[in-house]
């Protein structure tokens, strides 16, 4: 389909006219000073900051938590334990501004979860408006890890922000249910050409090495017995921070919760980076210190994952190096990877 | 770099150093420079070597009390559980404290944390630290690349803009309203104590909120803790919790749920601030590595402020003194216990 151009005059009353049809979120401010994903209360949007919001949108499609079914707890009820569908009154929903690191974990999250019900059809509910970037922040990396600040991977449709306009392209059917409703036009000559230019001159650090594919040429014992996994782990303190602000960190666990004689089965949002991830009932803990829990996370990003699926598990975004308490840069991790 | 930073660098460098050399101790904690502007990364040093890697600076924000009985352990030699440690002295560490800091391992050492002799302390009088997020406010949230400290102004760059910050009105809110930033048990000091500090309005935040009518106040606390995520970095950080199984990690019987219902994220934070009450030093870790910007600090704030009024207590100021909730004396005030309540009383 030819790109299109949207006037951001008329952006607002277009996404208000998707509002009967659709939840809107979008990365907009917070009182904290950061943005969050938030629903759009139809305010001023199309001033995207740079750069990644506090959460990724992982939360959309591996909700924290997921109900996996209901049931009545009461023993002496006719349905006792009889398992129902949970009742999702969702409507589907538009991401509006996702960057193209967060967008492209959906893609990587999508490989382990290809069979999985409820993730392929939230998949299915959730449209991708994606925000291509002109310029990064310092901890960036999407080009270290396959992907790219001009990449599409993932989204419906990817806006290019040229000031006045934005400069629409429609990458899927989905996307093209969003766009069908008479507030856009075809692109000036100028406008192509500013567009083409934005793509070229995008910025991102880059190494100029085939990152997943030198990880997995290498030994996994001999990653895995590196020495300098006791000074990486040393300063964690073993919290969910990087696990839980990562888009691609997707483990859980699973756990009944009955409350006046309602039951529900959920699945929450769990982390390598706690004991109790990998706590036997015998009391044996496999990964009982942190060294083996640290190196867990890099291992299963850097090594395990790409040596099943292909990529590595990371999307440069950066959030881990910006918020991990004791600054462990995954950076500097993965340098010493490809090093050793 | 700030003068008084260089100074106290140097001198840490070269305390760690000969402490190293002579063998006085197996291991020492600081902080070396991290990999972003404004943070700074918790260190340990094993050889000579590595004591050059020590920094210090204003952004040195985790209580370093925190990986002191872990560390003393793993320098013991490996023994079974319930076994006792051999016989004769074991390995000691050399550990950087402020007052705050200083006062945690005074904490640890009256609970059975760690043993006073193992740890030979570096004292340092803190000239308070900065809180990353305050200055990040002080430059309009626009991303900061580079910090340069000088001893009482910051110096911060980003893309397109350079500015000077005052840097006392960054300093976190516990460091300004700290009244002891002179280390209280130390071997060895690095610069001189600079005596304890008069705030006389050092409860001013907590006044505020206590100040408000009951359904606010709960509002006030709902609205801050709704961002949480349970990552726990909050009592990870914290010297204080070192139960070898939280409460929210237990699952007979499980006292809290595992997601993130408002319910259960309540019950974690009121829980997790009652168990620092009459314990926490206001050291400000749990506040500074929240990755969510939630000031649970003021949490454990109003129990200090409840503990000091009802006890006259505060937390390690000195090794001697009983701690106020695990001893009992005859005049105890009990006027905050409930003992019945009418119904249809209203609070």
């Amino acid at each position: 389909m030819k790109p299109l151009v949207l006037e951001k005059e008329q952006a607002g009353h277009w996404l208000k006219g998707l509002c009967n049809n659709f939840d809107i979120f979008a990365p907009l401010p917070t009182d904290k000073g950061y943005s969050d994903w938030q629903k759009w209360d139809g305010g001023d949007l199309f001033d995207v900051a740079k750069g990644v919001p506090k959460s990724s949108i992982k939360t959309f499609f591996f909700p924290q938590p997921e109900v996996l079914f209901q049931f009545n707890a009461r023993a002496s009820a006719p349905d006792a334990f009889r398992l129902r569908e949970p009742k999702c009154q969702d409507k589907p929903r538009i991401l509006f501004g996702v960057r193209p690191c967060d967008a492209r974990s959906v893609v990587l999250n999508s490989m382990p979860y290809e069979e999985d019900p409820y993730f392929q059809k939230r998949i299915q509910e959730t449209f991708i408006v994606g925000f291509l970037c002109r310029e990064g922040c310092s901890t960036c990396f999407c080009k270290w890890t396959g992907g790219s600040p001009t990449g599409t991977e993932g989204m419906d449709v990817a806006a290019i922000d040229l000031g006045q306009v934005l400069y629409v392209e429609i990458l899927s059917d989905k996307g093209k249910r969003l766009v069908g409703n008479g507030f856009f036009r075809s692109p000036t000559k100028d406008e192509e050409t500013e567009a083409k230019d934005f793509v070229e001159k995008a910025k991102g650090q880059a190494l100029d090495q085939d990152v997943a594919s030198i990880l997995r040429s290498k030994g996994l014992m001999h990653l895995y017995d590196a020495p300098f996994w006791n000074s990486v782990s040393e300063p964690c303190i073993n919290c969910g921070t990087c696990t839980f602000l990562c888009p691609t960190c997707y483990c859980f666990d699973i756990q009944d919760e009955t409350l006046r004689g309602k039951g529900r089965r959920i699945r929450y949002w769990d982390s390598c980076m706690f004991p109790l991830f990998t706590q036997h009932a015998s009391g044996h803990n496999p990964r009982g210190d942190k060294l083996k829990r640290v190196r867990n996370r890099f291992m299963h990003k850097l090594k395990y994952f790409p040596d099943r699926f292909g990529p590595i598990s990371c999307v440069g975004c950066g959030r881990c190096v910006r918020d991990c308490p004791v600054n462990i840069d995954i950076r500097q991790v993965l340098r010493s990877l490809l090093e050793i | 770099m700030s003068s008084v930073n260089e100074r106290i660098t140097q001198e840490i460098q070269s305390i760690a150093a000969s402490m190293l050399e002579s063998g006085q101790v197996a291991a020492f904690l600081g902080y070396s420079q991290g990999t972003l502007p404004g943070t700074m990364q918790p260190f340990v040093a094993r050889d000579v070597e590595d004591a050059k890697k020590f920094s210090w600076n204003s952004f040195c924000v985790i209580n370093l009390a925190n990986y002191l009985p872990a560390l003393l352990r793993s320098l013991e030699p490996p023994r079974r559980r319930g076994e006792p440690p051999p016989e004769g002295p074991l390995p000691k560490v050399g550990v950087l404290a402020t007052g705050c800091w200083s006062r945690n391992m005074v904490v640890q050492i009256q609970e059975n944390q760690i043993e006073r002799q193992r740890a030979v302390i570096v004292g340092i009088s803190s000239r308070g630290m900065v809180s990353r997020r305050k200055l990040e406010a002080a430059v309009g949230y626009r991303e900061i690349t580079h910090i340069e400290e000088q001893d009482n102004s910051l110096l911060v760059r980003g893309d397109g803009f350079e500015e000077t910050i005052n840097r006392w009105d960054v300093v976190r809110d516990n460091c300004q309203t700290c009244v002891h930033p002179d280390p209280v048990i130390y071997d060895k000091l690095i610069g001189s104590l600079s005596g304890d500090r008069k705030i006389p309005d050092r409860f001013r935040q907590v006044e505020e909120i206590e100040a408000l009518s009951v359904d606010d106040r709960w509002q006030w606390f709902q609205n801050e803790i709704s961002s949480c995520i349970r990552c726990y970095a909050c009592r990870n950080a914290c010297p204080l919790c070192y139960c070898p199984t939280c409460f929210v990690d237990d699952s007979r019987p499980q006292w809290v749920g595992k997601s993130i219902d408002p319910v259960d994220t309540a019950l974690f934070h009121i829980l997790r601030a009652y168990h620092c009450a009459g314990r926490c030093t206001d050291c400000g870790s749990c506040e500074s590595v929240c990755p969510m910007g939630i000031r649970m600090r003021l949490f454990t704030k109003k129990l200090q402020k409840d503990v000091l009024e009802l006890y006259g207590f505060e937390p390690g100021l000195d090794p001697d003194a009983p701690l106020p909730l695990s001893t009992y004396k005859m005049d105890d005030p009990e006027e905050f216990i409930l003992t019945h309540i009418k119904k249809g009383d209203k609070k």
